[in-house]
């Protein structure tokens, strides 16, 4: 008898410890991107392809304002109210003092300096496809941006959500590397591919969730009620959306739909990111989103 | 005794036919303005589209339907909205209604978007060619997503 109960000991040991192995936190190369250099204006195009701003400026930010990644903006959700972080240059209160390996951690494995998971209200799960050039040129703009020393909000998220070591869980669930359309297709396509999953983090919201707030990658990019509000978020597979290519480009150039009507809310936002980007990216995102499969 | 609690029903039934008529009397109203509105701003998107079809290069250039469209735009941009904009045509609060509470609470901010449109078809109206059209939209684009991004709701 003492000994089964020995060995279910040394069972819930073994496995509580295994457990904390799987939900570690990722390292990351102490020497990432030491053989490149950062490109500051190539790193603009990262960063407005990410869409950083609409998140880390301060909310109802316009124009010159909208570089100051001050933070703020509150994330209702089912597992409390995330709020975005200060991420501008400030060395006490910001990103100033990081190392390159050390923002990298953060950007492609949701890993903070200090070694904690961070939630996945930041789209890292999507950032992880992030090229390695890419993080160094956007590392090297986001520091030529403005510091602010407004310290960031804490999160107000409950038990058991706040124990940040659950997250390493999540992450094992969800946090799939491969990307979800296959490698087989064309060169403007994969660009597509890798802008629209990646940087872009379309799927963060057109995407529906499970009850732990997953991405199903199986309805990928079909839409579903808004996580944060009211309405729903449309289904852009060619399901239900039946615009051309060039519609797409310019929707994402003017935020015009092809009646007319525009874009509205966050999309408004969203629009205002890929703008800046250059038109056959625009146009990479379009021919991606013909070749997703298509949802009814 | 029987009279006085007659009198009584028949008040409180007259009282009630009274709130009754005047709560869809209000309904009725708001969800006219609702519909007037959603006109507007059909009429916003058919002009904007004459214009953009030019800028795409879709429709010939031609002066005429470039200054006419924005004169129309223009005319848009400045109408009153008090008659539009009436309190309890919220979403949520009218069938259709996509108008977000920031147009009651911020009514300066709400209005300033208007007058972007209103300035950025005065700029379209002397647009040479189709060039200067595409160049145009970007100001009437922006003005709408303007709006649209702070006052505008989701989709039901």
């Amino acid at each position: 008898m003492r000994g089964i109960f020995k060995i279910a000991g040394a069972c819930a040991v073994l496995g509580a410890g295994f457990g904390w192995f799987l939900t570690a936190p990722d390292p990351i190369d102490p020497n990432f991107g030491a053989a490149l250099s950062g490109d500051a204006e190539a790193g603009a195009l990262v960063f407005a392809a990410g869409g950083c701003v609409s998140c880390h400026a301060a909310p109802g930010a316009e124009g010159e304002e909208k570089q100051v990644l001050v933070g703020g903006l509150a994330f209702v959700s089912d597992f409390g109210t995330f709020y975005a972080p200060n991420i501008s240059p400030d060395p006490n209160v910001g990103i100033g003092a990081w190392s390159l390996p050390g923002f990298a951690r953060a950007v492609i494995r949701g890993v903070s300096p200090s070694g904690q998971h961070y939630y996945p209200a930041f789209p890292y799960a999507a950032y992880q496809h992030m090229h390695d050039q890419d993080v160094v040129n956007l590392f090297a703009y986001m520091q030529t941006l403005p510091a602010d020393p407004t310290p960031s909000k804490a999160h107000d998220v409950g038990f058991p959500f706040n124990i940040r070591r659950s997250l390493g869980g999540w992450k094992l669930l969800f946090m799939k590397d491969e990307f979800v359309l296959s490698a087989d297709h064309a060169p403007e396509v994969l660009r597509g591919r890798y802008l629209a999953e990646g940087l872009a983090h379309c799927a963060e919201c057109h995407t529906p969730r499970n009850a732990l707030g997953g991405l199903n990658r199986s309805n990928w990019l079909a839409g579903g009620p808004n996580p944060s509000g009211k309405g729903r978020i449309p289904n852009i597979t060619q399901g239900k959306l039946d615009w051309s290519e060039s519609d797409l480009v310019a929707y994402f150039t003017t935020g015009f739909t092809p009646d007319y009507d525009s874009a509205g809310g966050e999309m408004a936002e969203v629009v205002g990111n890929l703008a800046q980007l250059p038109e056959s990216d625009r146009a990479a995102i379009a021919a991606y989103l013909k070749a997703v499969p298509a949802i009814p | 005794m029987f009279g006085k609690s007659t009198l009584v029903v028949s008040l409180s039934a007259a009282l009630i036919a009274t709130a009754g008529f005047a709560a869809s009397h209000s309904s009725k109203s708001s969800n006219a303005a609702v519909v007037a509105r959603h006109a507007q701003m059909q009429m916003i998107g058919y002009h904007t589209g004459l214009l953009g079809a030019i800028a795409k290069g879709e429709a010939e250039y031609d002066a005429g339907t470039v200054k006419a469209a924005a004169a129309n735009l223009n005319a848009l941009a400045k109408m009153n909205g008090a008659t539009l904009w009436i309190e309890g045509t919220a979403q949520g609060q009218v069938d259709g209604s996509r108008a977000k509470a920031e147009i009651w609470s911020d009514p300066a901010g709400f209005a300033g978007k208007f007058a972007a449109l209103e300035k950025a078809s005065m700029d379209m109206m002397n647009a040479g060619d189709a060039a200067a059209v595409g160049a145009g939209m970007a100001g009437i684009g922006g003005a709408c997503k303007g709006c649209h991004e702070t006052y505008r709701g989701p989709k039901n």
